[in-house]
């Protein structure tokens, strides 16, 4: 090496330069992606204050023993009834009558996609079943309203035009994409060398697929049922659309109900004056709404970390 | 040379042909396994040891592709294993499978032994209970287990879990056994307890393993074949291919200076 190539060669201080430059960049990144994550938790955050807040000064006016035990729910009429099991109940019905469709049907579906159907069905099959997703849920609740309800009034003449049954119904269709490409994913997640296993003590694919290949995939089987569940008791359209929207404490779907979300939105829609009794039973519905999914999401972690592939 | 009895076949392939769609990966097979002996199968990696060991219970038929030619008789009844009118499921009925890597379903312990048993449709507790203890016995596992029996099986150590993948292909009293490399996952504790069990097991069962280790085949095996590049290059009992090879390919490989 000749001499004058030697001031080429990095110094101890232009090398921390450098590290200089570099340490800020990566700084910067650091802050916006910890910007990004703190905008994220501060709206979750800000949402929770708002609810919490107003149901506070809303639960100032009415106890929480009439807030949960009052059978009646007519927050705007001058006799004035606060029972939000009103609202309970026509959200559990619905919710109950998709999940009753859309788990066995998701389930079904992911096993026949991920053990049976060969490549190139699940190729085709894969981006229809997702599009079904994206389709807007008021065009489903349209369809429930318009060619559901007829349908089923054809064999159950005595089902008024508005019910939970078929917003139930459809709400279930839309949610079967989830839970199928959710579950295929956790099931064809399972790795070759189980099913191999499988085969080589004799048994089917049908048996392969119930015994083996469900159980190893449970834990993200469970994450795809309580992502239906949260869509279910959180959809809002379909039931403002089919389900009809007046109070009625019921548990039987052949009727129409009010559920927390389609008062929400009937309520939102009116002209309530701020700060008025009325337009704080919103955040009060919104809070029991946000207790309902918070419970399903804890079990589900919960469901999850019980039952984590250990494969 | 000496002349010994020769023991009664359990298999045997003939002119074994098979083809992982236009590759060729078994060319002309030929080779008897002997019943209630150990066979192990030797050679470098791609030489189609496992392929061979493979065809044994159509593991092959599970992928798309694969295409076999030639025959595996198996005895005494003289079945074909490989012909297209042989049901897959039946021939793994009867062949049970170790692998390489130890794959105990997400069950108990006791339901992973049990399975075989409950696919072939057997449900009587007791019937179960008996035979899930003797298989768990017959791998060495039992008094490890005995009073964890409903303790979910991937708890289990590796070398455990081996142990029970063998008890789980006991379970059905299998006419023969393949084992695939059953011990490069495990320490060599555990290589040590599964090579014991093999030389056990033998009294009870025809066992056909496939593994890398030379030191393994000479301590477990009674017969070894030589493979290289698909073909059988040599086949004999086991002191003789280590002591005495005919082939000068073999003789290379076991030396260490090939392979």
């Amino acid at each position: 090496m000749s001499a004058n190539n030697a001031s080429d060669l990095p110094t101890v201080s232009n090398r921390l330069a450098f590290n200089a430059m570099r340490n800020w960049k990566e700084r910067l990144i650091e802050a916006i992606l910890l910007g990004a994550a703190t905008i994220s938790v501060l709206t979750t955050l800000g949402i929770v204050y708002v609810l919490v807040s107003e149901s506070y000064s809303f639960f100032q006016n009415v106890s929480i023993i009439d807030f949960l035990t009052d059978t009646q729910w007519t927050p705007l009429f001058d006799d004035a009834h606060f029972g939000i099991m009103v609202l309970i109940s026509g959200t559990l019905v619905s919710s109950g009558v998709a999940l009753l469709l859309a788990i066995p049907m998701g389930t079904i579906i992911a096993i026949y996609l991920s053990e049976f159907a060969n490549p190139k069905v699940r190729e085709m099959a894969k981006p229809i079943l997702e599009l079904l997703g994206g389709i807007p849920t008021i065009v489903f609740g349209y369809f429930a309203l318009l060619v559901v309800t007829p349908i089923l009034q054809f064999f159950l003449p005595s089902l008024p035009g508005f019910s939970l049954l078929s917003a139930g119904i459809v709400m279930g269709i839309m949610i079967v994409p989830y839970i199928a490409s959710l579950s295929e994913d956790a099931m064809r997640a399972v790795p070759m060398s189980m099913r191999e296993g499988a085969y080589a003590m004799g048994s089917t694919k049908l048996y392969t697929a119930i015994h083996v290949v469900v159980p190893a995939a449970i834990s993200g089987l469970a994450a795809s049922y309580i992502l239906g569940i949260s869509r279910a008791v959180g959809e809002t359209m379909i039931l403002a659309v089919a389900a009809g929207m007046q109070p009625n404490l019921t548990w039987n779907p052949m009727e129409p109900a009010a559920t927390i979300t389609s008062f929400i939105v009937q309520v939102a829609l009116g002209d309530l004056p701020h700060g008025s009794i009325g337009y704080q039973t919103i955040f009060a519905a919104g809070l029991t709404l946000l207790m309902i999914t918070l419970v399903f999401n804890i079990l589900g972690q919960w469901l999850r970390a019980k039952y984590r592939e250990n494969y | 040379m000496q002349i010994h009895d020769t023991p009664a076949l359990k298999a045997e392939a003939r002119n074994l042909n098979f083809y992982y769609s236009e590759k060729q990966a078994l060319k002309g097979i030929n080779m008897p396994i002997y019943d209630k002996k150990v066979t192990a199968l030797i050679g470098p990696s791609g030489c189609g040891k496992s392929t061979y060991l493979r065809s044994f219970n159509r593991m092959h038929d599970l992928y798309p592709g694969n295409r076999y030619e030639g025959e595996i008789r198996f005895f005494p009844d003289n079945t074909n294993l490989l012909s297209p009118d042989v049901d897959p499921i039946e021939v793994r009925m009867r062949i049970g499978m170790v692998f390489q890597k130890p794959n105990p379903f997400p069950k108990t312990i006791f339901e992973n032994v049990a399975y075989g048993l409950r696919v072939r449709g057997e449900n009587n507790k007791r019937t179960l209970d008996d035979k899930v203890e003797h298989a768990l016995k017959g791998a060495a596992i039992w008094d490890e287990v005995k009073d964890r029996l409903q303790d979910m099986a991937p708890n289990l150590s590796g070398g455990q879990q081996q142990r029970l993948c063998i008890a789980r292909a006991l379970a059905t009293d299998p006419e023969l056994l393949l084992f695939d490399e059953p011990t490069s996952a495990l320490d060599p504790i555990a290589t040590g307890a599964i090579e014991e069990l093999v030389h056990e097991l033998k009294k009870r069962v025809t066992i056909l393993i496939v593994t890398h280790n030379m030191q393994q085949a000479a301590r477990v095996s009674d017969y070894t074949a030589y493979m290289y590049l698909g073909e059988m290059i040599e086949f004999g009992k086991t002191d003789q291919i280590f002591i005495k090879p005919n082939d000068k390919r073999t003789e290379d490989y076991i030396t260490g200076r090939m392979g």
